[in-house]
């Protein structure tokens, strides 16, 4: 999908990815007074450049868990270290793709992908790379369309644009493909992969899916109902790119759906 | 369908020329209608006697005929005048209506006085103010216009500025908002006894009137627009690394400015009524001085004279302000059009 030239011209000043600590982390939302418990002494260590993709039932504290790395929230209990450095307040190096692609809808697409070297201060000097970002992601053509003209897949690769125009040590994956149709589904998992191999970037992407983690993560966190604890840390080691119809990965996916309780039905 | 168009395809030259006149009908039909109800007022305005003595009567029957000219002319001839030609035939319905309306005033006031007469004035009474009292007229335009722009620029920049804080900061809608509750829906005139007492002279009074009238419904959306921005936004950019100003400047004001211009086009309204009432009461110029002084001397022609140069005026005035808007938000999904 993704113009192989467009990968090879892009820039990629040194963004290997960082490590990540989330160590004992405890966290619980305040509602009408009443504590309510969403992460339950969440430990996880993540190698430089690892895709860890964090599976769970829907509601069971994946995304806060997310919010947490992205330095938007603080937790209740424990830490969280980016390359040994604590995770205090979000930064550019840490870069979230949300469900809802969530572009500024009276900026153009060019204008919503410079947005993070525009809040840096650093546009006037790189504009270059807003354009690179926009190639690689093959919306070139696009750039002065305003988010109401784009379909929804376009939408959300903007967002991923958006997201790598910071050249992030981190990329945090919050559902990014829940709401596109299944064809564009799969196109953008394969893209995402050749994204992560190119840049070498951290990936973390929170799912329900499990074929989804499968087929893109090289390690699979499964969590528990709410409050989230981690029930299952699963290697993934096959080579890229996988076949969904893969029997090894098959295996897996029916331990996982028995994990997460599903073993009666499938 | 087929059938039909078959047998008609068939038939013998004869009824062919039909269509070919039904479509001229259909395009320019109109025009012609629209020229001979022009005609028939500017027949109107010549062939009987006025009761009363107005000077434009046979000037405004020329133009009368002038008019009609270019509508036959303009929508029969309006495949060779390009987009104007196409405005034209587009309008040509409302020159009909307007061109009897015309004739039919004509006839009941200047011709046989069916109307009550010093209430009712002729339209070529009307014309007349514009040409006879155009010197007082414009320099009426010309105050009401330096009061209101005056007036609401200011309402409205304090107002935006207002609004944006008490949406941003918890301490400053702390101290406004009750402010705002307590002043905000009390009509504008209702100052104007203590507005005309306190300030030095009734022109900065009526400046603050049309202030206060224009900077409460801006205030009020401005703060609601900058209230109902969607968290996500602000998560986004904290993630991209926007700094506190970046949040207010970049997101929170963009994302809040189709509420802003509801408040500004609300603000517009009630300035104008403000507007005409300080002229009326206390300002020794303006449309409404015009007005007021009109109706002393009894002037009925030159109260309507002012009347229409007002609406054109407030309506030109929206005008812009959605042109602005549209300008400005060319990024939102279907807007109304003025």
């Amino acid at each position: 999908m993704v113009a192989a030239t467009a990968l090879a011209e892009a820039a990629t000043p040194s963004a290997a990815g960082a490590a990540l600590d989330i160590e004992q982390v405890s966290h619980a939302f305040d509602i009408d007074g009443t504590e309510l418990p969403v992460l339950s002494d969440v430990s996880i260590s993540v190698e430089p450049g690892e895709f860890v993709a964090l599976l769970g039932p829907s509601g069971c504290g994946k995304s806060t868990l997310l919010r947490l790395v992205a330095g938007l929230d603080r937790p209740k209990a424990g830490s969280l270290r980016e390359d040994e450095a604590r995770i205090t307040r979000p930064h550019p190096s840490r870069v979230v793709v949300f469900q809802d692609p969530t572009l500024f809808p009276w900026r153009s697409v060019w204008d919503n992908v410079a947005l993070g070297l525009e809040a840096q201060g650093i546009l006037k000097s790189q504009r270059q790379r807003v354009d690179d970002a926009l190639d690689l992601v093959g919306l070139a053509s696009f750039r002065n369309a305003y988010p109401h003209q784009l379909s929804g897949g376009m939408a959300q690769r903007v967002a991923l644009a958006r997201a790598l125009v910071n050249d992030p040590k981190i990329l945090i994956l919050d559902e990014p493909l829940g709401k596109l149709d299944s064809l564009t589904r799969i196109t953008m998992q394969a893209e995402i992969v050749s994204l992560w191999q190119r840049k070498g970037f951290t990936t973390l992407l929170v799912t329900h899916d499990a074929e989804e983690a499968l087929v893109l993560a090289n390690r699979v966190i499964v969590f528990s109902d709410r409050p989230a604890r981690v029930k299952a840390d699963i290697r993934v080691d096959r080579p890229y790119p996988r076949h969904r119809g893969d029997p090894y990965l098959a295996d897996l996916r029916r331990q996982i759906l028995g994990l997460l309780g599903l073993d009666a039905t499938w | 369908m087929s059938t039909y168009s078959l047998s008609d395809g068939l038939a013998s030259g004869a009824p062919r020329s039909a269509p070919v006149f039904a479509g001229w009908l259909r395009d320019s039909g109109v025009g012609v209608l629209a020229s001979v109800t022009w005609i028939a007022f500017g027949l109107s305005c010549l062939w009987w006697e006025d009761v009363g003595d107005w000077s434009r009567t046979h000037s405004l029957g020329i133009a009368a005929f002038i008019i009609a000219a270019v509508a036959l002319f303009g929508t029969v001839g309006a495949d060779y005048l390009g987009s104007a030609g196409k405005a034209l035939r587009q309008r040509a319905p409302w020159l009909v209506a307007l061109g009897a309306f015309l004739t039919v005033w004509e006839v009941a006031t200047a011709k046989f006085a069916w109307l009550p007469l010093p209430f009712f004035p002729p339209p070529q009474s009307i014309i007349e103010v514009y040409t006879d009292d155009l010197p007082k007229l414009l320099d009426s335009v010309f105050a009401s216009v330096k009061l209101q722009l005056g007036g609401y620029l200011i309402g409205a920049t304090v107002g935006f500025l207002t609004g944006v804080s008490i949406g941003w900061s918890r301490a400053v809608g702390y101290w406004v908002h009750p402010v705002l509750r307590f002043i905000g829906p009390l009509p504008a005139t209702a100052w104007l006894p203590i507005a005309f007492f306190t300030f030095p002279s009734s022109w900065s009074a009526s400046t603050f009137l049309i202030a206060l009238a224009t900077g409460f419904p801006v205030t009020v959306l401005t703060w609601s627009g900058v209230a109902s921005v969607s968290n996500a936004y602000y998560d986004v950019a904290r993630t991209l690394g926007a700094k506190p100003s970046f949040l207010v400047l970049k997101v929170a004001i963009p994302a809040a400015l189709p509420h802003v211009f509801v408040g500004l086009f609300m603000g517009l309204g009630s300035s104008f009524a403000v507007l005409v009432v300080a002229e009326m009461i206390g300002v020794k110029a303006g449309l409404g001085w015009y007005l007021q002084w009109a109706q002393g001397w009894a002037a009925y022609a030159n109260m309507y004279a002012a009347l229409i140069v007002m609406s054109l005026l407030c309506s030109g005035a929206i005008t812009l302000l959605f042109a602005i808007r549209d300008r400005l938000l060319v990024w939102q999904k279907g807007t109304v059009k003025w």
